[in-house]
């Protein structure tokens, strides 16, 4: 009986723990903590083509890695002032939850579970995922609505399953699909032409495109058929943290809606006439006092990693060849849309 | 009587029975001895011709040396340049390059105390003392202490990440084991049950388990003031888990000693203390020396499961290797190197413990 009271007594510990735990990570303020350690802590995969992978020089590369790079830069002024840690799906929730790191640049998936019940804050969307299809060349298919009759290599267990029911019966196609175990067998299966087509995320689809011995023999199509917005994470309750990681994503896709690249920057902070320009450039007004930075903080995150469009176009389109499909400007009829910064 | 001798002559050597001849005989005795050994021959041949000279064909013939990603695609056989590229990354992670020189001075060092190990140059209290001495130099080189820019544990990773966690699991957890042992087999009451609950409940749960207890439940009852880092918490858990394994192989040891050895010890006037450290435990240890030097090999191959806590050791780098968008397509040469390092270093290891094995006093049995 003691042992179990003793053993009560712990579980209250720990919970109390808990609570002072989480009250003075809040009480801190993630900004203050940042530039207290002169770096930003940010939580990314452990190995995702085109999202955050080591190079050969053991340098993070990738969609994601440039995200926390233009934080650190608009934060911190210096764009490799970023500390990256690996963190295997399972951590990628509770290590930003917990304090063990400033943010999350992870390929996760902005869902109502994540946001509310599980202690974290999304931010601004970066990439708008979602399963889309792949098909050889030869067969000749330009959408996936003509691909009727066709067999469709995919792994079990997984929505896509269920996904591709419903867009089969939403576009009245007899689609054959062929279930595998893991992602491996599935491409293979496809490779051998097992199947004519293959589902699942689209920039999985592309990896493994450019990982064939002829990619150009392969198109990825241009339909999503699942939404899959995938957004920087940081722990709830710091709304000063938060606005900084969501405008420095906007700001980075505003960048190349007006046109500021990496080269131009310089110059389009001291002469341009655009007053959208000088707003976010802080030439006119001051833009990152408002959310506790310097006036130059888009100026340092775009000369660090460039604007959205150029941050694709390196990590996505250059080495997979992942077109910009949805994830283009709302301008060019694609979903990228940022909020205007004024 | 006559003086005659007899000369004996010998008559010249008749060739040796073909059942002798060497190479023949060798192949009849262990081959072919009987037909189901001979059926056995000609069916593992069958296998092994159906497959080794494709093996052998993409791994060396049709396989690319020097060049880039292109070349090796239109070659179609296996792509060393990638490894070649790879092979920094592969040892020591996203560690900084122009730092490599700190994990390549300590990987010196080990090499050159396990060959002074090997060769059997270093005894008793020295040796031990330098292998609990070299992990700790290394340790303050590679996190860059005493003024020394520092690197974070964050960025260490490949194979010096799994020696790392092998070496400082297999250092820290024979003592502990051997304590636990003995906490088990000779303790009082009271230092049993602990003993008994501690190495029952660790080894009633899977590794993977102790690994996400440690790095993702833990921080959450830690207070945010107190970081721990990711590295160490996991470090303590693989510590623990072998410990439990150990010190059940060393109470094996101990049950084999017989009780009279003790009572000798002791009758001599040798104090408990030191009948246990100096009679007992050495002749315990020598005992199971095959099953010791089994966990340390199973030690280290459980450092790959740390991939699913985030940490980047050796086989999390050669998956990362693989996804590289410079070198999409070859995870096959990727793997094969894996297998030959984790070959190679396990074949050393049980290499230097069947050494051990034959140095003993009970060699020449």
């Amino acid at each position: 009986m003691r042992e179990f009271k003793m053993f009560k007594n712990m579980k209250y510990t720990a919970v109390a723990a808990c609570a002072l735990g989480a009250t003075s990570g809040l009480s801190a303020g993630t900004l203050d903590d940042v530039k207290a350690a002169g770096e930003l802590a940010c939580g990314v995969s452990e190995g995702v083509s085109g999202f955050s992978n080591p190079n050969s020089d053991g340098v993070w590369e990738g969609l994601d890695s440039d995200v926390c790079r233009a934080v650190a830069a608009a934060v911190l002024g210096d764009g490799d002032a970023v500390r990256f840690v690996p963190l295997a799906s399972k951590q990628k929730v509770l290590a930003v939850s917990s304090g063990q790191v400033d943010m999350t640049s992870r390929t996760t998936t902005w869902t109502m579970k994540r946001d509310s019940a599980e202690g974290v804050d999304f931010t601004a969307v970066v990439f708008y995922d979602g399963q889309g299809f792949m098909t050889s060349t030869q067969i000749g298919v330009s959408s996936a609505k003509e691909l009727d009759g066709a067999t469709v290599c995919l792994t079990t267990g997984t929505t896509t399953e269920l996904n591709l029911a419903d867009f089969a019966r939403a576009n009245n196609l007899s689609i054959e699909p062929v279930v595998f175990e893991g992602k491996r067998e599935a491409v293979e299966a496809y490779a051998s032409g097992r199947c004519d087509a293959l589902t699942t995320d689209s920039s999985q689809l592309a990896s493994f495109r450019a990982g064939f011995a002829d990619p150009s023999q392969h198109v990825v199509l241009p339909e999503i058929i699942s939404k899959e917005p995938l957004a920087p994470l940081v722990a709830h309750g710091d709304n000063q943290w938060k606005d900084i990681v969501t405008w420095v994503v906007y700001g980075l896709i505003s960048a190349e809606e007006l046109g500021v690249t990496q080269e131009n920057v310089a110059d389009m902070a001291a002469n341009s006439g655009n007053p959208s320009v000088q707003r976010m450039l802080g030439s006119s007004g001051n833009t990152g006092g408002m959310i506790g930075l310097e006036s130059d903080w888009m100026v340092n995150a775009i000369t660090a990693v460039g604007n959205y469009g150029e941050i694709y176009k390196r990590n996505l389109t250059d080495t997979l060849g992942l077109e910009r499909g949805v994830n283009a400007q709302w301008t060019d009829g694609g979903l990228l849309y940022a909020m205007p910064i004024r | 009587m006559a003086d005659k001798t007899l000369t004996f002559k010998p008559s010249a050597a008749r060739p040796a029975p073909s059942t002798q001849i060497k190479a023949l005989a060798w192949l009849r005795s262990n081959l072919f001895g009987s037909w189901f050994d001979t059926l056995i021959t000609l069916l593992i041949s069958a296998i092994l011709i159906s497959f080794v000279p494709d093996l052998l064909k993409w791994l060396f013939i049709d396989a690319t040396y020097s060049g880039d990603d292109a070349i090796c695609r239109i070659n179609g056989g296996a792509c060393w340049p990638f490894i070649g590229d790879k092979f920094q990354v592969l040892m020591i992670g996203v560690y900084p390059q122009d730092l490599a020189w700190r994990p390549a001075v300590s990987a010196i060092a080990l090499i050159l105390l396990a060959y002074l190990t090997y060769s059997n140059r270093l005894r008793g209290a020295v040796l031990i003392a330098a292998w609990f001495i070299l992990p700790i130099i290394a340790l303050f080189l590679i996190r860059g202490s005493f003024g020394m820019q520092s690197v974070d544990q964050s960025s260490w990773g490949g194979l010096m990440l799994s020696i790392m966690l092998a070496l400082v699991g297999v250092i820290v957890s024979i003592p502990c084991g051997v304590m636990l042992a003995l906490g088990r087999h000779y303790g009082s009451p009271v230092t049993k049950v602990l003993c008994v609950t501690f190495i029952e409940l660790l080894r009633g749960v899977p590794l993977i388990t102790i690994l996400f207890m440690a790095s993702v439940m833990m921080p959450l009852f830690l207070p945010a003031e107190l970081v721990i880092n990711n590295l160490l918490r996991i470090q303590i858990g693989m510590i623990l888990f072998s410990s439990a394994y150990m010190a059940e192989v060393v109470r094996g040891g101990l049950q084999a000693i017989l009780k009279g050895q003790a009572e000798a010890s002791l009758s001599l006037g040798v104090s408990p203390a030191k009948t246990v450290a100096m009679i007992i435990v050495p002749q315990a240890l020598r005992h199971v020396l095959p099953p010791l030097v089994g966990r340390c090999i199973a030690l280290f191959k459980d450092t790959s499961l740390v991939i699913i806590v985030g940490l980047l050791d050796f086989l999390g780098m050669i998956k990362g290797a693989a996804l590289d968008t410079a070198w999409l397509g070859f995870q096959a040469e990727a793997y094969v190197f894996a297998a030959f390092v984790y070959w190679a270093v396990c074949y050393s290891l049980s290499l230097y413990g069947r050494k051990l094995e034959q140095r003993g006093p009970q060699s020449n049995r």
